[in-house]
């Protein structure tokens, strides 16, 4: 602490200090995946969606019959792919991540809420977080799914509905903790509003927690997009996502296995990386251990 | 006068009955005076100071009855709005533990600074100077820097000094410390003690002091009031109240502080525990315990009884 004290801290030490202990291999997948999603327009060597039935059932380019021009192979309807696992994965961080966005957002202010307010405010958001978390999640997905009509948006919101009970209950708890520290005490004493003292003393708080929870959620949101777009409630075809297929592979899984493995694959690699992240994350958010 | 406290009595609700934590306390305080109020666990000091702020958790505790006259405004029939604004305006509190009186995720300059722009009408740019010469008026040294670091890279002393920094600029006209020094050191408890009686000649506030502590009282304290089960049982001058105590309570109280120039193996301590308040005896509170008890003291609570114009005490021996 004392040698701590006096050293002047540069930007760039911070730098390397941030950047120190960051799982290289996950890091680098997730951003690999990312770049591709986005560049998909420029690098996908096909379209994703354009069907060419001469070319249907290749394998990929190493197999007996495989061609360089569909490299990881094509599907029934000869569509390649290696592009639809490009845009797949494209449709599927978007779906995911916005849905984390609205689902950590609207549960941790009802978290905050009720974790501050207490009484029958907590009581109320705490039983409709219970319902939320006993409800089979696949059932109610299907059940939005069917009743909205399956859209981009659709999916958005069935993914976050499910997920906010959980934020909404782990930040109340966080919340809970926070709340009895005397310097939201001290607040209260120096005429803090109950707004001020939750928006500036109880989410900074929480935020680290927030943003863990978040990133190791990434992954559950893609399996759970997946899983919808193979039970064909999902991103409405013919636009690609990993889910929906590995969906599509599964009649052929016995004679064209590549269909169906590639964007399986591409889930395990994303959600294993996004895990592994958040892992680090939870450790490098840390404030005691920032300081090491 | 600043502060007038009449009869204040807060109470607890709980499932096993009434809790009077707070049982009929009566106390005055002037500006630039401190008066220290000293007592066990659990005699009901922190919820008297709580019970000045109207911030007795609540539903649980209420208050109950008496007045809380400050600068001639009763706070017990302000609405929690009215309360807010005179709370930021009027007092501030530093508490026992400087760790957790801090937000951990702000550096301290940026919590000085958010005191000073929530209670002070200063331009921005001077905000950061600001926040500098708060933290050189609790003898911070090197502010500059010292302004940059979160709570945890600083000790308990300087942190319990950033507390007083943040509690100053509001310019309260009253502070309340809540055992400040009990989570330091016994010289940084000096210095702090210091810091505090300089501070106060500067400004001129009144402080509430409460602690436990007899030998931290004798330093800092204009005024003595002892409390025991929610009542205050005596009440006198520092000086006064430490070489002649009345009460019995106070008395048993000095004989349990160590002593430089007798030699014990062990220190007198008071027979008994003090009452649950969920089972107060009947008449005084301290007769189970008390050396020199009486057939009175056993019926009826003893009158507060003046022995002179300053020195007060509530006992039946004085009658």
């Amino acid at each position: 602490m004392a040698l701590d004290a006096t050293r002047e801290k540069t930007p760039v030490a911070n730098w390397k200090l941030a950047l120190r202990g960051v799982p290289w291999i996950p890091a680098f997948v997730l951003v690999t995946m990312v770049l591709v999603a986005i560049f998909a327009d420029f690098i996908a060597p096909h379209s994703p969606t354009e069907t060419s039935l001469p070319h249907k059932l290749q394998p990929p380019f190493w197999q007996a019959g495989g061609s360089t021009t569909y490299l990881l192979g094509t599907d029934a309807l000869g569509r390649d792919v290696l592009s639809r696992l490009m845009f797949g994965a494209r449709y599927s961080l978007i779906v995911s991540l916005a849905a984390i966005v609205v689902g950590t957002s609207f549960g941790a202010a009802l978290g905050l809420i009720a974790g501050y307010c207490g009484g029958w405010v907590d009581s109320l958001i705490m039983r409709a977080t219970d319902v939320m978390l006993s409800l089979p999640v696949i059932l109610l997905a299907l059940l939005l799914a069917v009743s909205l009509g399956p859209s981009f948006i659709t999916i958005i919101i069935i993914v976050a509905a499910v997920l906010w009970a959980r934020y909404a209950r782990i930040i109340r708890g966080e919340v809970l903790y926070w709340k009895t520290q005397d310097f939201v005490a001290l607040a209260r004493v120096a005429g803090a509003s109950g707004f001020r003292i939750i928006s500036r003393h109880l989410f900074p708080n929480v935020l680290n927690t927030l943003l863990v929870l978040a990133t190791m959620q990434v992954g559950w949101a893609i399996i759970m997009e997946g899983s919808l777009s193979f039970l064909g409630a999902g991103v409405p075809p013919p636009t690609p996502s990993l889910g929906s297929m590995v969906s599509d592979g599964r009649n052929y899984i016995a004679s064209a296995w590549w269909i169906a493995m590639f964007p399986g694959l591409a889930i395990l690699l994303i959600v294993l990386s996004m895990n592994l992240f958040g892992d680090w994350m939870r450790d490098a958010f840390d404030p005691k251990l920032r300081q090491m | 006068m600043l502060l007038e406290v009449k009869d204040l009595k807060t109470y607890f609700h709980t499932r096993r009955g009434v809790v009077k934590a707070v049982n009929g306390v009566s106390f005055t305080l002037d500006a630039g005076k401190t008066l220290g109020l000293v007592g066990e666990s659990g005699s009901g000091k922190s919820i008297t100071a709580l019970s000045l702020l109207r911030l007795v958790p609540e539903p649980a505790g209420r208050i109950a009855g008496g007045e809380i006259l400050l600068d001639g405004e009763d706070l017990v029939k302000k609405s929690a709005r009215e309360m807010r604004r005179i709370r930021g305006a009027k007092v501030s509190m530093i508490l026992q533990d400087s760790m957790m009186s801090l937000n951990p995720v702000y550096t301290v300059g940026n919590q000085v600074a958010e005191s000073i722009i929530a209670h002070q009408s200063i331009p921005r740019g001077e905000v950061h100077s600001k926040v500098v010469e708060m933290l050189r008026l609790v003898r911070i040294p090197a502010p500059e820097r010292r302004a940059k670091q979160y709570p945890h890279e600083m000790s308990g002393g300087m942190r319990q000094r950033v507390s007083g920094a943040i509690a100053f600029s509001c310019q309260p006209s009253l502070l309340i410390c809540d055992e400040p020094t009990t989570s330091l050191d016994v010289t940084i408890q000096a210095q702090y003690l210091k810091l505090l009686k300089d501070i106060q000649r500067e400004t001129g506030v009144a402080v509430l002091f409460i602690t436990h502590d007899l030998g931290v009282v004798a330093k800092i304290c204009d005024d003595i009031a002892v409390m025991y089960a929610g009542r205050i049982v005596e009440m006198a001058p520092a000086m006064e109240l430490l070489t002649r105590p009345m009460h019995p309570y106070t008395e048993a109280l000095m004989k349990c502080l160590p002593s430089l120039d007798k030699n014990v193996s062990r220190l007198p301590s008071i027979q008994g525990a003090p009452p649950t308040l969920l089972q107060m005896p009947p008449g005084c509170s301290f007769w189970p315990r008390c050396p020199d008890v009486r057939p009175a003291c056993k019926e009826q609570y003893p009158p507060f009884i003046a022995l002179n114009e300053h020195h007060s005490a509530s006992c039946w021996k004085l009658s």
